[in-house]
């Protein structure tokens, strides 16, 4: 499944200028405190968040993650994305819960990869 | 970084003058649509500017001699049958306009014009590939040479121990920095050629071990990398408040994390047990007077854990 699919079908909106096309996405992680989402989440897979603060990027960065959708409809601030161009990190916004924007990726075969600490 | 980044950034990088075509074939409004035949195949182009005193007055394409051809005026001249006035890039456009122009009127090429009008070149969409591709080439090789370079180091400097020490900044209560050290520690350690999922344990450790500096010392601190042949010794150390009961803190989900830095997903409790979890060893020693000093061990040898 690629970001762009993924995109398409949960009528994601792409707030950075970085291309989305054909980037891999292999599992998700859906979570706010960013240190379970460094614990858990695998590289190349999709991080559903309300966060919102240029971190999520330094963390997607590290990880290697696709991509990041930010639920909710939150407004995610010019800083934020400004650090997301420079580490080539895409940012999606959802109109939808995290909850439900997980539920659909899993329904579309995205499943969690996440491992459970200890 | 994926593919589709690199391209999207060069896109915008890369000017129309670096990739057009300089050396220019050109006709007259009066050639003859047979003699521009002629030259089309001589050339081996699909289509030239057509310049009447110095001035770009049109473009004629292979498309342009079919249709004459068909219908049997091969006799007319080029002015009867070239695209008027044709769209026309500057030289120091970036390339993606090119592109967006190739979308938007569906030529084949487009003439390019400096300042003054003068024709100075002329592009299609195999120049735009070929000059990309030439580009990528040899962002690559570059990467190549930094990497083969870097991951010599230890072969090429000779030395009874030799390690190489890098030293980060980090200042107290700054989220908006957070993570530099880190990135760019996982940044040189592929360039060392370390092992993906060795440097991904190490950028995990440093980055929790930053995220506490930020997070809880009052004057900021130092990340430490001492990167050995064999070994990755990660300090952080900073000048205080101290961890009052080290064992405590050790425990997953404990923290001392103020609300407002909390609800921003910090300081879950979860940092040093995610070191931890990296670390082939870990020491963590705190004393109120002489602040916190964390030392983690990763090994680069492949065989040992992964």
């Amino acid at each position: 499944m690629t970001l762009d699919e993924i995109a398409q079908k949960l009528s994601l909106v792409n707030r950075t200028s970085i291309g989305i096309q054909g980037r891999e996405v292999t599992g998700g992680y859906t979570g706010d405190l960013l240190s379970c989402v460094m614990a858990g989440a695998q590289e190349n897979s999709i991080w559903i968040t309300i966060q919102a603060h240029p971190n999520i990027v330094a963390v997607a960065s590290l990880l290697g993650l696709s991509g990041v959708v930010v639920a909710e409809g939150i407004d995610i601030p010019q800083e934020t994305i400004a650090k997301a161009e420079e580490h080539s990190v895409p940012l999606l916004s959802a109109q939808e819960t995290s909850f439900t924007v997980s539920g659909r990726l899993f329904q579309m075969g995205v499943s969690g990869t996440g491992r459970t600490n200890q | 970084m994926p593919e589709t980044t690199i391209v999207q950034r060069l896109v915008y990088e890369i000017r129309v003058a670096e990739v057009m075509t300089r050396k220019l074939i050109s006709v007259t409004p009066d050639t003859r649509m047979a003699e521009l035949g002629q030259i089309l195949q001589e050339n081996r182009i699909s289509g030239t500017p057509v310049v009447d005193d110095g001035h770009l007055v049109g473009i004629i394409s292979v498309e342009n001699l079919i249709k004459s051809l068909a219908a049997g005026e091969m006799d007319a001249p080029v002015r009867d049958r070239m695209t008027r006035s044709p769209v026309a890039l500057r030289p120091d456009q970036p390339i993606v306009q090119a592109f967006n122009y190739f979308d938007q009127y569906r030529y084949g090429r487009f003439p390019v014009l400096d300042e003054q009008d003068n024709l100075v070149g002329i592009i299609t969409r195999t120049d735009i590939i070929q000059g990309l591709l030439k580009k990528l080439e040899s962002e690559y090789h570059e990467e190549e040479l930094r990497h083969y370079r870097a991951s010599h180091v230890f072969e090429d400097i000779v030395s009874d121990r030799t390690s190489i020490n890098l030293r980060y900044d980090v200042k107290p209560l700054d989220f908006t920095e957070a993570g530099e050290a880190s990135s760019n520690l996982k940044l040189v350690l592929n360039r060392l050629g370390v092992a993906p999922p060795i440097a991904r344990r190490a950028a995990i450790a440093a980055y929790e071990a930053e995220m506490n500096i930020i997070i809880h010392s009052s004057e900021g601190g130092e990340i430490i990398a001492e990167i050995l042949p064999r070994e990755l010794i990660i300090r952080a150390v900073d000048s205080g408040p101290g961890i009052p009961d080290v064992e405590k803190a050790m425990t997953q989900g404990y923290s001392t994390a103020p609300e407002w830095i909390r609800e921003l997903g910090f300081g879950a409790g979860m940092g040093l047990a995610n070191i931890r979890r990296c670390a082939d060893d870990m020491q963590l020693e705190s004393s109120p007077r002489l602040g916190t000093n964390l030392s983690v061990r990763i090994s680069l040898d492949r065989k040992e854990r992964q």
